[in-house]
Formats: structure tokens, sequence, C-alpha cells
């Protein structure tokens, strides 16, 4: 039984349909990510797991509960963080993790949850002197309080510095570790590709892709191999590649791409060493998800 | 944890959110404090003639008591649970397991514990600065109107703040709902000599009810206990459609 099971997903406010039939299968232990751009329908999609919405249509479980019916025993094992939500300002964080413990059966000492999330510096600190970036990881505690089985992440990274994005990868890697089922929305494509298992990509209301990062990444788009032509080197000294290679050459600079880059990259330092010449700028480039989320986003939505 | 627990746990950590909230301490507990030195500054020694002769403190200590009780009870609620709508506390809220109601007793709690706090303060510089003669053979009709008028109070306020449609809009909201009917009902003088239409208006409203429900308990010609069934009477019928509307009116979160 998967922890999430979604079949034929619908949601319309009035007219428009945000959610358009869509399935999703979320396994017990896994972190999964739910990407795509604004408006794509990721927050109406996890709203409605989470029992903020109601469907239109479809078939929804989580943990083997309907969200719909918005029952207590559900909200004892799902751990939510909303995007911009707030708690209390004038309670120190200790007290906001301690006031919120006390909504669930069952719950993590305060220590525990302000040692996961990295804010045993912020203890007696009243929330509203906290940074955007402990703000987050507040809410991550609270999400934590009920020790849930089951924790939804809805755009959990979003306006953070590099750093303070490092640092809350680290505390969701963490919950992988614990054994908890994660479903994670986000627009960055490296965070998916650093934290997800498996990675749905969503448009316009439907789910155009879905697989593990890297095999979303491999798919049928190829490596790329950049160089630019030393001087005294014309793009018609450059040698034969493999029939598989595509070449583009644009003034000085020189594209090659192909499946494969092993023997293309061969033949190239091959001919430069030949002729005296280096390739100080010679790079390799693996296809990243982004690339092909970039494509899959485009391809979904001409009109845009 | 049983629901009752995680109720008072609320009523804990809202007050002490809230008396770490300068503002918001400062203009539940200041205001009626503001109100009762003017007002007993301005009539000192002054007598209600129509009123045997009591003496004006005597008549506006109750009258300040009922504004304490409205400022903690409604207008401190609808405040709360309109600026919780716009931070999304609510929503966060909705999405543990605790149940609607042991969060907003919770949140009634502690307009309670406010009201009482606040009722004590008022009452001590009645009798300690104004000389107010302070009854205990009346305490049974002054509990019971405190008690039924924070509980009508407080409904109303869950009620208005389902009106509000953002935080920004919630103070003029509040205070327009309420100040009228505050100045028409015999809280800040006696209206004893206005218009019958204006009295008989107020007297449609919990107000003006509030008000003379605690005026009876501290006017000396009253007897024991104190209790004034027709007030008590009005004041439970507004606790019962100020929760009917709650019911209907209360949200957790913003339109969209």
């Amino acid at each position: 039984m998967p922890a999430i099971h979604v079949r034929g997903l619908r949601k319309s406010y009035g007219a428009h349909e945000a959610v358009r039939g869509i399935d999703l299968d979320v396994e017990e232990g896994e972190v999964f990510g739910l990407l795509g751009p604004n408006g794509a329908g990721k927050t109406t999609t996890v709203e409605i797991l989470e029992g903020y919405r109601q469907r239109s249509a479809g078939e929804v479980s989580v943990l083997g509960h309907d969200p719909a019916h918005a029952e207590r025993d559900l909200k004892e094992q799902i751990g939510v963080v909303l995007q911009e939500t707030g708690v209390e300002r004038y309670l120190t964080v200790a007290e906001v993790v301690d006031l919120y413990r006390g909504y669930y059966r069952k719950s993590r000492p305060v220590d525990e949850l302000l040692a996961l999330t990295g804010l045993e510096g912020q203890r007696d600190q009243r929330v509203k002197t906290l940074s955007g970036g402990q703000r987050r990881r507040l809410d991550l505690a609270l999400a934590l309080a009920g020790d849930p089985q089951l924790l939804f992440l809805d755009e959990p990274t979003t306006g953070f510095d590099p750093s303070a994005r490092r640092g809350a990868w680290d505390v969701i890697k963490g919950l992988r570790e614990l054994g908890k089922t994660v479903l994670l929305t986000t627009h960055y494509m490296d965070e998916a590709q650093v934290l997800a298992d498996r990675v749905a990509v969503m448009v316009g209301g439907v789910i155009v892709a879905e697989g593990p990062p890297d095999d979303l990444a491999r798919g049928d788009a190829a490596t790329e191999i950049h160089l630019t032509l030393p001087s005294g080197a014309g793009a018609d000294t450059l040698p034969d590649l493999p029939a598989a290679a595509r070449i583009t050459v644009e003034g000085e600079s020189v594209l090659v791409t192909v499946a494969d880059p092993t023997q293309a990259v061969n033949i190239l330092t091959g001919w430069a060493l030949g002729r005296g010449l280096s390739l100080p700028d010679l790079t390799v480039t693996r296809p990243r998800l982004e690339d092909v989320y970039l494509e899959l986003t485009k391809e979904a939505t001409p009109g845009e | 944890m049983s629901d009752l627990a995680i109720a008072a746990r609320q009523v804990k950590y809202e007050q002490k959110a809230f008396w770490r909230n300068p503002a918001a301490a400062v203009f539940t507990f200041a205001f009626p404090l503001l109100f009762l030195f003017v007002f007993a500054s301005l009539n000192s020694g002054g007598k209600l003639d129509n009123r045997g002769g009591i003496s004006f403190v005597t008549f506006f200590v109750p009258g300040i008591v009922a504004f304490g009780v409205i400022s903690a009870c409604y207008t401190n609620i609808a405040m709360r649970m309109a600026i919780g709508r716009d931070l999304r506390i609510l929503k966060r809220i909705r999405g543990t397991p605790v149940p609607s109601w042991a969060y907003l007793a919770g949140q009634i709690g502690s307009s309670i514990v406010t009201t009482l706090e606040l009722v004590t303060i008022v009452i001590t510089a009645g009798v300690l600065v104004y000389d107010v003669d302070f009854r205990w053979d009346t305490v049974g009709g002054l509990v019971a109107t405190l008690a039924l008028g924070a509980a009508c109070f407080c409904a109303l306020g869950l009620a208005i703040s389902g009106l509000c449609p953002n935080g920004d809009a919630a103070p003029a909201i509040v205070n327009f709902s309420i100040f009228p009917l505050i100045f028409v009902s015999g809280i800040f003088f006696p209206i004893d000599d206005a218009p019958s239409w204006l009295t008989s208006l107020a007297k449609l409203f919990p107000i003006q009810h509030l008000a003379d429900g605690l005026q009876y308990a501290f006017d000396p010609r009253t007897a024991a206990p104190g209790v004034n069934g027709g007030d008590l009477a009005v004041l439970g019928a507004w606790t019962v459609i100020g929760a009917i509307l709650a019911l209907r009116l209360f949200k957790w979160e913003n339109e969209r």
C-alpha cells in the first residue's frame, strides 16, 4: 500500500480546471518531488492531499485515509509545511514548538525537534526576531512536532540564500534517514535532483513526466562537449567524429552533442595534441534535470 | 493530552503572547482605565437625580466594566482571528489534529482571563480612587452578568471576524460595528433622557443589557442577590445568536 495513492484527480475553480486528471503513487519512505512552474497545479494538488481543499473528481488515499474527510487520525500522522504560514510572533521558538507538540497524541521532545532543524541556538528567541531561513526551519520543526510518518513540504526553500538552502537540504536528507515519506514541491531543479528519489513534472494541471531524476535527465538528451577553436585552427580542420555526434560551430565556439562522449573526447584531444594545440576550455556537460525540465515545460505550454 | 488540556495550554500560551505584545496589552487595558479617569474626573462629586441620587461613579464604574468586557472579548478576539487568518496561523492550526472547538475554546478562555484581570483592576480603582461602594451581597448578579456578557461578546467577536476580509480592514469594521452602539447604550453617560426610539433601539442589542445588569449589581438600591433576569435573558439570547452567527461566518482562511 503506497503512502499516497492518486487516480484521475481533478480540481476546478469555476470554469478554470487547475488539476486535470493526474495519477500519483508515493511509496513509504520515499522522497517524492513534484516539479512544475508557478500555476501548474502543484499547490492545489498538495492542498487536496493535505485536506485543505476538496477535489472535484478522482480517487485519493493518504496513509489509507481519504483526506477530504479531515479525520483527526490522519492529521495525527502527517506534517504540513505550507507556503508562507505564520506563528504567534511573541512566543519563543521553544514555546511555539511546545504549544504545537501539545496538539498531537504522540510527539517528539522539544529539544529533539530543535536539534533536528538546527534551531538550538534560537531556543529562547522570539519568533518575530528570526531570519527568513530560521522561520522556515521553525515551520519544519512544527510540522515534525507530532512525529509524522508523512511530510508535505511546499516549496520549503523558496527565498533562501544558497547556504541556507544547503542547510535545509541536510535537514530533509535527515528525514529520509528517519524513514519518513516526503512529498516535496519545488521549482528548483537542483533541489529535486539532490533530494528526491523520484520526481513528477507537472505542467498545466497534468503530469508530463515521471521517474527518478537521473533517469529523467538521461532520457534522449545527449552529453554536450564545448570547446573554443585555438587560434590558427579553423573549423574545417576539425577531425571526423562518430556519425552519431552533431557538431555546431558558431564563430570560434564549437558544440558537440553526442550520447556517449568517450570516443569523441578522445578524437578531439588527439587532434589537438597532434597539432600542438591546447583546448583550455574543453568541457563535457552531462544533461541536467533542469534542461529536461525546461524542454518539458516548453513543449507542454506552447502558448508561453 | 485530553482536548480540554489542549484548550488550557492554548489559554496559557495566548496569555503569554498577549502580555508580550505591547500594543494589544496597552490598548485593551489603557482605554478603559483612561475613560474611567477622564469621565470620573469630569463628573467628580456628581449625583444622578433620576437614579435616586446615586453618585456618578457608582453608575460609571460598572459601565467601564462593561466596556472592558467588550474590548477584551469582542474587539480582542475579532482582531486576533482576523490577523491570525492574514498571517495564516489559522491555516496552520487546521493542518494539525487539534479540534476546532478546543482551539477556539483556548481563544475564548484567554479573553475571559483578560476580562477578569481588567474587571478586577477597574473595580479596584473605582473602590480605592473614587470611593465606589463594592457590594458583596450582589456579587451573584455581578458574576452572572459578567459570565454571560463574556460568552456573548466572544461569540459575537468570532462572528464579526468572519466579516473582515483581511486584517487591515479589521480595526475599522470591528470598531464601527460596536462604537455607535456603545454610545447609545448608556455606558459612558446615562441615556435616561434620550429620545425613546433611541433607548428602545439600544435595548434590542446586548450592550445596554450588559451595562444595565452590572449597574444593577452596583446600585445601592438593589436587593441581594442583584440578579437582573431581564438583562440576563437578553444576553443569553444574544449568546445563542452570536454562536449561530459564529458557526456560519467564522473562516479559517481568507478568500483567495
